[in-house]
């Protein structure tokens, strides 16, 4: 390689690096974001931080809550369309449903960016839909555990989500990955804790009685944070320190886990970035600028945190987004 | 006499229980193991007694709403809300015993209100109650902003995972609290008062039962139970989450009375089954998750035994079954 082509190479690196780090000027845009509603805490952490990356850009930011009902978004969506937004963000309540108004949007050349969800629509329909890889959030969690546990034998008892739903079945199924293939590790417990705090407490403590109050158990995987949570306090009443005797691995990364991290009564967390908006103005920003279609699925990064990526710090980081 | 009293134990409910916890025994052995650790009881058993106690509370203040032919369908709401304004209040500074004085305040009065929309406007109790079950949780996502409030106020902690000499304070409540409404309904003439004005209420009226103030009573007492329960669930996780504190717990309630021979239809109650029937559903519910099924299976497994419990107490089941009375009426004519 000479060095021309290194540099040349170096050269598009710093710059495919700032146009990551700086933020595009985006000021004199107007984008609608018709938003779901405020059912968890994800959700509205999703939309302090919709709203900031708007305002990092100078993006003037026309927000909508659409309480849960499609109806409402489906208004909010026309009403953007009638007002001639530059742009529009959906994150939709359904996946079906949504071809007349999106087609609207494309007769009035409105680009639409889908967020954290998809929806059963002619892909020519939408720009691009930003979403996490929920499998891969689960396979990030057990490579992170296949890893710290390396050769020792290790049973996991796991907390899974909402049977049925889609987070459940994805994040179970990217785990199993991960630690298919390692004989050393095996699900010795499943049960579902609905994605609640009090039923992962609950099935937690039935977990211990079941495996000779707790003896048998090296790690608890929980498909959420919130679970996880209530599985550390179910581990402390039995007498056992969560972090070390059991060790406590979940997902989303909401502030608590991260003050749970910091006081070492849990492992690692696998981020479910609230921020889909970031990635969705910077494609709208390329396809302002010269017409670049971007990819039509967008994946955000599924970070890993441990106690080594100063979890006081992402707490206080996170406190104030509305988790 | 003491025969009498012997066989008035056994009945269908406690047989119920009783062979719930053995399949849980035969799926699990060491279900009925319970050790001693760091001052208290420590056990599968345990944990029943631990777990069941939010739903037995509600369920000792459904069993009045129902027995006056009415329900509420509001309690596990009323839980979100109470648990809600006690969690806020300590985090905002006031003392525990002013916040849990506040949370109880609060469910006595939703309680009141489903009471007036019931016996003063005269709407159908399921209406009227569900009203506060859907408008209950906004109030309590109000109340919390959205966020799950956690908090470190040791004595409402104390209250939903403390113990008392041993065993889950949580359960202490749930027990202290039937024996309490027994007394109450037992000892005087309100239990009597209740089961007339949901036979006839009209005729009940008629007979100069102050049907309006006990129908207030009924709910508010609903109200209050939902407000204990509240406080303990939200003590129990260390923080209020509104989106899923007590929710389809009244439905859970609701069976509890069922299986515990309450009628819907109102009429005859007992507090003391009405217990027994949340202890064995949380029976059903811990044995399923020590038990190692597949969660898929879970409401299966617990609808198949529901309806067993349910067939076992049904008035065919109790024809069919040998007549116990008969002895007894032997005995007299000898």
């Amino acid at each position: 390689m000479s060095i021309i082509t290194k540099l040349a190479i170096a050269a598009s690196l710093a710059t495919a690096l700032s146009t990551a780090a700086f933020a595009q000027d985006l000021s004199g845009k107007v984008v609608g974001f018709s938003q779901i509603g405020s059912e968890s805490g994800w959700r509205a952490a999703e939309t302090s931080v919709t709203k900031q990356q708007a305002e990092e850009r100078g993006v003037d930011l026309k927000f909508a809550d659409a309480q849960q009902k499609q109806e409402n978004q489906i208004k909010a969506i026309r009403g953007f369309i009638a007002q001639g937004v530059d742009a529009i963000l959906v994150a939709p309540v359904v996946a079906t449903g949504w071809d007349d108004v999106l087609k609207e949007a494309k007769d009035a050349e409105i680009p639409v960016v889908l967020l954290d969800r998809g929806v059963d629509a002619p892909e020519d329909l939408y720009l691009t839909s930003v979403a996490s890889d929920q499998v891969e959030e689960g396979r990030v969690a057990g490579n992170w555990l296949v890893g710290d546990v390396g050769t020792e034998p290790c049973n996991i008892v796991e907390l899974q989500g909402t049977v049925g739903s889609t987070p459940a079945i994805n994040r179970k199924k990217g785990f199993e990955e991960a630690i298919a293939g390692h004989d050393n590790l095996k699900i010795t417990q499943s049960q579902t804790g609905d994605f609640t705090r009090s039923k992962g407490k609950e099935v937690m403590e039935a977990f211990i009685k079941a495996t000779n109050n707790g003896a048998d158990i090296c790690a608890v995987y929980a498909h959420n944070d919130d679970m996880a949570v209530g599985a550390i306090q179910a581990i402390k009443d039995a007498g056992l320190k969560p972090g070390t005797d059991i060790k406590v691995v979940s997902i989303d990364g909401v502030p608590d886990i991260f003050t749970a991290i910091a006081a070492g009564e849990a492992n690692a967390t696998v981020e479910l970035t609230p921020n889909m908006a970031g990635p969705a103005f910077d494609a709208l920003a390329k396809f302002w600028a010269d017409g670049t279609e971007p990819e039509k699925f967008i994946i955000t990064e599924s970070k890993l945190y441990t106690s080594a990526d100063d979890p006081q710090g992402e707490y206080d980081r996170r406190k104030g987004l509305g988790y | 006499m003491i025969r009498r009293s012997l066989l008035k134990l056994a009945n269908p409910q406690l047989l119920a229980l009783i062979g719930v916890l053995l399949i849980n025994w035969l799926l699990f052995p060491n279900f009925f193991r319970v050790t001693w650790q760091d001052g208290r009881f420590f056990g599968s058993l345990i944990d029943v007694l631990n777990r069941g106690a939010p739903v037995a509370i509600l369920a000792v203040g459904m069993v009045g709403v129902i027995a006056t032919k009415g329900v509420d369908l509001s309690v596990g709401a009323v839980m979100a809300v109470a648990g809600a304004v006690a969690a806020t209040m300590v985090v905002a500074g006031y003392p525990a015993p002013i916040a849990v004085v506040a949370a109880l305040v609060v469910g006595l009065l939703c309680g009141l209100w489903n009471g007036i929309l019931v016996a003063i406007l005269d709407i159908q109790p399921i209406i009227a109650t569900l009203v506060l079950m859907v408008a209950g949780r906004g109030i309590a996502q109000l109340i919390t902003e959205g966020f799950i409030v956690t908090f470190t106020d040791p004595v409402l902690i104390y209250i939903g995972t403390g113990s008392f000499l041993g065993f889950p304070m949580a359960a202490v409540i749930a027990l202290v609290l039937m024996i309490i409404v027994t007394l109450i309904v037992r000892r005087t003439a309100i239990g009597l008062f209740i089961e007339a004005v949901g036979v006839n209420r009209a005729a009940a009226s008629l007979a100069g039962i102050r049907s309006r103030m006990l129908l207030l009573l009924v709910y508010s007492l609903s109200g209050l139970c939902a407000a204990i329960a509240g406080i303990i669930v939200a003590g129990d996780i260390r923080g209020a989450d509104a989106n899923n504190a007590g929710l389809w717990l009244e439905l859970d309630a609701i069976l509890a009375v069922v299986i515990g021979g309450t009628s819907l239809l109102g009429g005859r109650f007992s507090v003391p089954l009405a217990f027994v029937g949340a202890l064995i559903i949380q029976a059903m519910n811990t044995g399923i998750l020590v038990s190692g099924f597949p969660p898929e299976f879970n409401l299966i497994v617990k609808a198949g035994l529901i309806f067993i419990v349910l067939v076992i107490q049904s008035p065919l089941a109790s024809r069919l079954a040998p007549p116990r009375i008969k002895p007894v009426a032997k005995a007299a004519a000898k």
